[in-house]
């Protein structure tokens, strides 16, 4: 991989942010929308309650900046795909002499400044207007977010070989694959909630294990390592199918002459 | 032996059941343009980008400066660059900012100088901090066609460069296409539906039917071997006749 060309098509997407203050929105507005809604959500139903609601607030607000991570990981990789295909600009960058591991490797390093962003944003927030402190979870912040990230970059390769064989179709799968997973991923609830055949769905998401190493964190104040080891085991074996299907689909839209289909919809 | 920068070799793309592209060879040799042309659906694109590695040919071969293209992709794409009517480079970037990306992909080691040389010579300076959606058909062509020629390519796709230009723009362009392509001795392959076009610019054509090559050669001897008046004539009489034999091939 040549980090000269990772750099390139890193930069490409910085302009496209700032020559397009929709993405600007998509990175600020619609996180900052959710925190509000959660956090005086749960702000309301702690007034109506009694019993450990502090705890439920943590969860919630916690829950939800993870699940950001999370979301806007995948997005990197599915939508800086489409910005070509919506900006017809997909040949000349597949013309160009970019290799696809460079390509995807672009759409990671983008997802994490993303989400660098976003997650700081959201901090701020939360610790001004809930009282909630992201950096409560120390060290323990860098191995969730890894797994979180690595799990995204999964589903966005997933994603972007789905549009890459059904084309414009099957766009809206950028949106739709994270909340595919989101009911079964314990993100604002814990697994024993769900019906036991569900939970053994449930236990076989990467993610799972982060949500709920998080609530262990928040709770007992120290960090449930056994999660994070499957986490990260299963976020590699989930990495590695994602990379196979990507290049399976990437291959199949070779013979198939999909990509110009594509490019040209 | 000749040195020829582009040598195709029984070609075939099967989609399905659809034969798009059938045992085409041709071969490109040094500073030459040529005509790719064939009436809509012929197999001229799927060729095309066959030959940028975007599909993926069903059988024979497609050697690069001399070297197997599937095999060494990326680094031969480093040599070659491609230019369409049917592609844009992102609407909402300034042009220097589309040019100095591509400069990077390419690795381009003066990118600035080489973005003004060739935001010169395609007489587009004054678009430099333009927004790129913004520009006009003729400016957006013009801005390809830079970033095109940001690598110094050797060889060249344009494919149907001058579409939806009007005539005066369509001509600018063309002049443009023939002095660079005469100063820095680049192999063109070319593609357009304007036969005028391809007459003042190709030095030789490949005529292509039903993914079939018929007839290969300048564009005054494919106009005598089908007896007509014109190149459009014949391209005429060969997009409406199906069933042209392959007896009518022929090679300059």
């Amino acid at each position: 991989m040549n980090p000269r060309i990772i750099g390139a098509l890193v930069l490409r997407y910085a302009f496209l942010y700032t020559r397009n203050w929709i993405r600007v929105v998509e990175l600020i507005f619609w996180p900052t929308m959710e925190l509000l809604v959660w956090g005086f959500l749960t702000t309301f139903i702690e007034r109506q309650t009694t019993g450990d609601f502090p705890m439920f607030i943590r969860f919630l607000i916690g829950a939800m900046i993870f699940w950001d991570v999370l979301f806007r990981s995948q997005q990197a990789v599915a939508i800086s795909f489409l910005e070509d295909v919506w900006t017809r600009n997909l040949l000349n960058v597949f013309v160009a002499p970019i290799r696809v591991t460079e390509y995807l490797a672009a759409t990671f390093a983008f997802g994490m400044i993303r989400v660098t962003i976003t997650v700081v944003l959201l901090a701020i927030l939360a610790k001004m207007m809930y009282a909630f402190n992201l950096f409560d979870f120390q060290w323990n912040l860098i191995p969730f977010f890894a797994n979180l990230l690595l799990f995204g970059w999964s589903l966005g390769m997933i994603s972007t070989a789905l549009i890459m064989r059904w084309g414009q179709a099957a766009e809206a799968l950028a949106w739709a694959v994270p909340f595919m997973i989101q009911p079964f991923s314990a993100v604002f609830y814990p697994v024993d909630v769900l019906p036991a055949p569900l939970q053994v769905v449930a236990w076989m998401i990467p993610s799972t294990y982060v949500f709920e190493g998080m609530r262990t964190v928040l709770q007992q104040g120290s960090m449930a390592w056994t999660d994070f080891a499957l986490a990260t085991g299963m976020n590699l074996i989930f990495l590695a199918l994602a990379g196979a299907f990507f290049a399976f689909m990437y291959d199949q839209a070779r013979q198939k002459g999909l990509i110009t289909k594509v490019a040209s919809q | 032996m000749k040195n020829c920068v582009l040598s195709i070799n029984n070609l075939r793309k099967v989609f399905g059941e659809t034969v798009a592209v059938d045992d085409l060879s041709f071969d490109l040799c040094g500073n030459e343009i040529v005509g790719l042309l064939g009436a809509n659906g012929a197999g001229k694109t799927t060729a095309i980008h066959m030959l940028l590695g975007l599909i993926k040919p069903t059988a024979g071969s497609i050697r690069t400066f001399g070297e197997d293209f599937a095999g060494n992709r990326i680094k031969l794409l480093k040599r070659l660059n491609f230019s369409s009517a049917y592609t844009n480079l992102p609407s909402n970037l300034k042009v220097w900012q589309n040019l100095f990306i591509f400069a990077k992909l390419y690795g381009v080691p003066d990118a600035r100088a080489k973005m003004d040389e060739l935001l010169e010579l395609m007489e587009i300076t004054h678009l430099k901090n333009s927004i790129t959606g913004h520009l006009s058909t003729g400016e957006s062509t013009r801005l390809n066609l830079c970033k095109a020629l940001l690598n110094d390519p050797e060889l060249l796709f344009l494919d149907e460069p001058t579409a939806s230009l009007d005539p005066d723009i369509a001509d600018k362009v063309r002049k443009i296409i023939l002095k660079i392509q005469r100063e820095r001795e680049i192999s063109i392959l070319y593609t357009s539906h304007n036969m005028r076009e391809i007459e003042m610019v190709c030095d030789r054509i490949i005529f292509i039917h039903r993914g079939r090559k018929i007839a290969v050669g300048p564009s005054e001897a494919i106009i005598r071997q089908f007896q007509r008046k014109s190149l459009e004539e014949v391209f005429i009489h060969i997009a409406r006749d199906g069933e042209v034999k392959d007896k009518e091939e022929t090679e300059s």
